[in-house]
């Protein structure tokens, strides 16, 4: 049985309201608990973000982390090991990064940000690592190691901030902020518009990249492969071990890429914070984007939405930031058990004989 | 069951299908592979919602929401892939499906360990109900299952395809055991076998492409006239009747030992030699090491001791791919874990072992034409019943997966070829298909190492039969003198030699 186009939409739609109406009433009933304004809170969190120019870039500048990390997040996903590490990865990539830009202040620009954004790679790529070859050669959980990874990198991180890196004007009035020094010049990514900056073609580009690598090449194949079930992985020649490692070099590569790009483009210093819950939004995103860029890229966007958008609530209308995460916690599992709903394709074919046995009818009448 | 009508994406399962059983008959469901006959049972089960159609028991419609609603109208169905947690204990998969023992916060597993003991000594069935489900064989866990399902109050019984797996003498143990029960209860026993269709059943119902196709009484044909009914031409499994090709050595097991999962010697000490253009038959219960044995040899079990010469490079303890890279052709037992990747479309389950080749990609750049072109070639060939070569593997009826593993190892032109069980599960007319196939490479000079229980099979195709019993080949017989009496013999493990 064909389904026809205009079936297709109509079904996506229609499952698409009906799940957002669903977090919306659940999200409007904790608003009115709290006494707050609730279309003014909405209209803050999901459009306000959409109607200025400087809105936009600021949504903008927190996909890109999201995306880039949500890519190589899926590359590891799709090869069987589960990275909820890329928080710590992003962290070393931004120690790595900083600490290159640092020591050579003077290379010129063309030489030195590339180095800079292969040092992160290399720093998340090396904290990705680990937990990968555990896995590959001890079957350790990559639940716990990287978790675990995740707190050694942030208290590494704070140590550098505080003592190895800190700024040292910082020191002199002793204002006590934890961060380093404005990086030179030489490192920064150039901005299209606000803070906006190239990191967006970066995230594109990788996204295409990463489709490419993954469907369309036999290391992607083989990859998947020994994701999806890795005794036919091993029986087909394939060496399950050196790939679930390869894979998470890549995915740490991705997330300290990611932190690089973020010190480069936006921040231009290393500062506290400056991972701001990314490596675990990635993987929402990831998920959410069906682990396939097509999905990721705009997943991302939604994401950097909501992300911006909640920063602007308390401000504007009143409504505490927790709670705010509050309602964002809710909209996402609404929409991704919506998701799984609509990937449902026995469902899908039921309603597409209901959809067909309707329009027939019709025609008889007419 | 009234004009039962299922579809899935892209196929249409059950097509207009009634059928009825009455009370203490055996009704016998055969058909091709992906005629769709698990699907039927699924639904009676509740596991499937038809979408047309009725069900009805005692005159009565019913409608299952899940299994657990089927239990409770009498129904019981042993799967075709057995549903047993490994790691628990007979009883307590019993108890995962016995509501009667689940007290509020409590599980009586006293009692239920009472109910398996009285259900084993009615039907005459050993079951241990304190042992481990993976320290069972496959047999063993055949009778748990059947335990499991009459515990719960089973007056009417669904087996689907429960010998495939099965010994010999377990196959005849369980046929005498089903028509002693057959007094008491209602059953649909699905098989590709027809003579234990012709020795069990009182009615048969053949389904082709989702329809029914044929009803009638059992005793009124034979075996090979239900088999032509069911592929609509008079099959005639092939023998091998040609002359000794005198190849040269190609695989030489020298004092190969080698452990099972649980510790043991599972090989111990085997020496075997097949030649090219030769089949050898390896012979014998499983659970003797023939798992082991091809595992071992394609390099995915270390060897202990000895050495497995491939034309001449020792291949014991060398990677998988540097196995398949000289040219080594494997059709592993299990299918759907080992054989196929799952998710992965059939197209690209077709090239598993070989998306490294010039065939497949340029430059690691897959090529998506000829991967596609081979997938349709291999579907037609090997006729897989599929809506698409994009449909995912894991969704296929167990016959068409092991056509595909078959379809892929036979056509990548190996040096060599290890079968193990391949034919379990297909349908009559595929396994005329498979064994012609087997004959048509050793005429092209390809040595073939069979793995099989069916001594049919193994007689019918083997140049040489080597028996196998605990990890050693207990003696290895011409073609001319083997024949099932000898044989069943040997793998008792009596060597009238000795
Ligand atoms: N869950 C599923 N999703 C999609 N298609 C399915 C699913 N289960 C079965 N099918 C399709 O339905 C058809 C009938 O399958 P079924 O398993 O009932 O065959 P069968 O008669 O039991 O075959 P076999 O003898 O090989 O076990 C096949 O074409 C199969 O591909
Ligand atoms: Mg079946």
């Amino acid at each position: 049985m064909k389904m026809s186009r205009t079936f297709k939409f109509v079904y996506k739609l229609g499952i698409m309201l009906v799940a957002a109406l669903a977090a919306l009433l659940m999200a409007s009933i904790i608003l009115w608990m709290i006494g707050a304004d609730v279309s003014q809170t909405f209209y803050t969190i999901c459009f306000l973000p959409l109607t200025k120019t400087l809105h936009m870039t600021e949504v903008l500048i927190r996909a890109i982390p999201l995306c880039i990390l949500a890519l190589g997040i899926s590359i590891a996903y799709r090869s069987g090991i589960i990275n909820i590490g890329a928080e710590g990865q992003m962290a070393m990539g931004v120690l790595a990064f900083t600490a290159v830009a640092l020591a050579a202040p003077d290379l010129p620009r063309p030489l030195l940000l590339p180095m800079a954004l292969l040092a992160g790679v290399l720093g998340g790529g090396l904290w990705g690592f680990i937990p990968g070859i555990l896995k590959a050669k001890l079957k350790v959980s990559e639940l716990l190691s990287t978790v675990m990874l995740n707190y050694i990198a942030a208290q590494f991180y704070t140590f550098c901030l505080r003592v190895l890196m800190l700024d040292p004007a910082e020191k002199m009035t002793g204002s006590g902020t934890p961060q380093s020094m404005r990086l030179t010049a030489n490192i920064e990514l150039g901005r299209l518009s606000g803070r906006l900056h190239y990191g967006l073609f970066i995230a594109l580009v990788l996204a295409v990249l990463v489709y490419l690598l993954m469907w369309k090449t036999t290391f992607g194949y083989k990859m998947r492969a020994a994701g999806s079930q890795d005794r036919a992985a091993r029986y087909g020649g394939i060496n399950v071990s050196k790939y679930l490692a390869i894979s998470m070099i890549i995915s740490g590569g991705f997330a300290g890429l990611a932190g690089g790009i973020e010190i480069a483009g936006v921040h231009r210093r290393a500062i506290e914070g400056v991972t701001n819950n990314y490596g675990f939004s990635g993987v929402v995103v990831a998920l959410f984007g069906g682990l396939h860029p097509a999905g990721i890229v705009p997943a991302s966007f939604l994401f950097g939405l909501l992300i911006y958008g909640s920063t602007l609530a308390p401000t504007r209308v009143g409504v505490p930031a927790n709670i705010v995460q509050v309602m964002q916690g809710l909209i996402i599992i609404v929409i991704v058990t919506a998701q799984m709903v609509l990937s449902n394709k026995y469902l899908e074919a039921r309603m597409c004989r209901r959809w067909n046995a309707l329009f027939h009818k019709q025609k008889e009448v007419a | 069951m009234e004009h039962i009508t299922k579809r899935f994406p892209g196929v249409l399962a059950c097509d207009d299908i009634s059928i009825h059983v009455g009370e203490g008959e055996v009704l016998a469901l055969v058909g091709e592979n992906g005629a769709g006959k698990t699907t039927l049972m699924n639904i009676l089960m509740g596991l499937y919602q038809q979408d047309e159609g009725r069900i009805l028991i005692n005159g009565e419609e019913v409608r299952f929401r899940g299994p657990e609603d089927a239990f409770a109208a009498g129904l019981g169905m042993v799967h075709q892939q057995y549903m047993l947690v490994p790691n628990m204990t007979v009883t307590e998969n019993v108890a995962l499906g016995y509501q009667q023992a689940w007290k509020p916060l409590k599980l009586d597993l006293k009692m239920v360990r009472d109910r398996v003991i009285e259900i084993s000594e009615h039907y005459g069935l050993q079951v241990n109900p304190d042992a481990y489900i993976w320290q069972l064989s496959v047999g063993e866990q055949q009778r748990v299952e059947l335990v499991k399902t009459l515990c719960l109050g089973a007056r009417f019984l669904i087996l689907d395809e429960p010998t495939s797996a099965l010994t010999p003498q377990e196959t005849d143990e369980l046929i005498l055991l089903l028509k002693r029960m057959k007094d008491e209860l209602s059953i649909i026993f699905i098989s590709h076998k027809l003579n234990e269709v012709k020795a069990l059943s009182n009615k048969v119902t053949i389904l082709r492409h989702g329809k029914v196709v044929f009803n009638g009484e059992t005793d009124d044909y034979s075996p090979q006239e239900i088999a032509a009914l069911m592929t609509g031409h008079e099959v005639q499994l092939p023998e091998n009747k040609e002359p000794d090709m005198h190849g040269a050595p190609a695989l030489v097991l020298k004092d190969v030992c080698v452990r099972s999962d649980r510790g043991f010697l599972a090989l111990d000490g085997l020496d075997l030699t097949v030649h090219e253009g030769e089949i050898v038959g390896l012979a014998g219960v499983s659970g003797n090491g023939q798992r082991e044995l091809a595992e071992a040899i394609n390099g995915l079990r270390s060897v202990e001791r000895g050495t497995i010469t491939f034309f001449g490079v020792n291949l014991a303890n060398k990677n998988p791919y540097y196995v398949i890279d000289h040219g080594m052709g494997y059709i592993p037992e299990e299918r759907n874990v080992e054989g196929i990747v799952p998710p992965f479309a059939i197209r690209e389950n077709f090239i598993l072992k070989d998306s490294d080749r010039e065939r497949f990609s340029h430059l690691s750049f897959l090529k998506k034409k000829s991967i596609e072109e081979n997938a349709k070639r291999l579907r037609d060939d090997f006729d897989i019943r599929c809506p698409g070569t994009s449909t995912s593997a894991g969704s296929l009826s167990g016959g068409n997966i092991q056509k595909v593993i078959l379809a892929r190892e036979i056509t990548r032109a190996p040096k060599f070829l290890i079968a193990v069980y391949p034919t379990r599960g297909l349908d009559m007319g595929a396994i005329e298909f498979i064994h012609r196939e087997l004959l048509k490479k050793r005429r092209e000079g390809i040595g073939i190492l069979l793995v099989s229980e069916e001594l049919d099979e193994i007689i019918n195709l083997s140049d040489r039969i080597a028996v196998i019993y605990k990890g050693k080949i207990q003696k290895v017989l011409p073609h001319a003198e083997a024949n099932r009496r000898n044989l069943g013999i040997l793998m008792a493990g009596v060597n009238e030699d000795e």
